[in-house]
């Protein structure tokens, strides 16, 4: 399960949104070994692409090394889908290279609503799992389960050969 | 002459779980095989067939991307320090995708087999 502060999923649905139609993408890092997240980082995304993501290079070096020193590890790796549903791509499966991270994943393809999902993928197998939104602001203790969809029978987004 | 190679999480495996290696060479592509002598498998994570390094690996020296340095071809010195990340790429895909990729990168630009598009263009 990714349990996550609301404010950070706020921040990363205001940033899906603002990078739409385009993809957004992003970590969320928190401290080593607690599988919290707890600091939200925006990344550029250097593909700039309706259907495709990429850190950039030198920001994913800058960012990481700084989580080292912080003695962080990258909790959530997010970006948006910005025209199909919140699950992992085939793409997204096989480039999927922090085994220990959850993969959140925004569709903005409705305009009023947003859908959230988190899988873990792992040796190109991926794993749904419950989404708990914190809401620290009002009460640390008061925690609201959301379950977004189960995933529906496998979707394949690919083009075909013709 | 020693240096200083930080792997990622997802190449531990290799390396006994180490996240800091040290290894020997004139370039990056010598550094490489040193390492895959003790760390067998290491190398053709990075290295395509071809003999070019993957397209969806980020290595740099120090804080250069090798990509700028010469690729396989980079020179290293003693006490330089070299980082491997695997990218962080993804998304919904389809032929932009697939366009993206071809005009990003290096004429080298591979394509993991795994996620190589079966409409892709060339």
């Amino acid at each position: 399960m990714l349990s996550i502060d609301r404010s950070i999923i706020d921040a990363i649905v205001a940033h899906a949104r603002r990078d739409h139609p385009d993809e957004a993408c992003g970590v969320v890092a928190g401290p080593a070994g607690r599988d919290t997240p707890t600091r939200h980082i925006p990344m550029e995304n250097a593909a700039r692409s309706m259907t495709f993501y990429e850190f950039d290079s030198m920001e994913h070096l800058r960012v990481w090394r700084e989580m080292d020193d912080r003695d962080e590890e990258p909790v959530v790796i997010y970006h948006s889908h910005t025209a199909t549903e919140a699950y992992p791509s085939r793409t997204d499966v096989a480039f999927a290279g922090e085994p220990g991270a959850h993969y959140l994943l925004v569709s903005t393809r409705e305009p009023d609503t947003e859908e959230i999902r988190s899988f873990r993928i792992v040796d190109g197998v991926v794993t749904e799992e419950p989404v708990e939104i914190v809401d620290a602001a009002v009460d640390p203790h008061a925690v609201q389960s959301y379950m977004f969809g189960q995933s529906p029978a496998t979707v394949d987004y690919e083009c075909s050969d013709r | 002459m020693a240096i200083e190679v930080r792997i990622p999480t997802i190449l531990r495996t290799y390396t006994g779980g180490a996240k800091v290696v040290e290894g020997a060479g004139d370039t990056l592509g010598d550094l490489l095989t040193d390492l895959d002598s003790r760390h067998g498998g290491l190398r053709a994570r990075l290295v395509t067939d071809a003999g070019v390094l993957h397209r969806f690996v980020n290595v740099y020296v120090n804080d250069e991307d090798v990509r700028f340095l010469g690729a396989l071809d980079a020179k290293l010195n003693d006490g330089d320090s070299v980082t491997i990340l695997p990218a962080v790429a993804g998304g919904a895909f389809g032929f932009a995708a697939a366009a993206a990729i071809a005009s990003h990168g290096a004429a080298a630009a591979v394509v993991p087999p795994s996620v190589t598009p079966r409409a892709v263009v060339r």
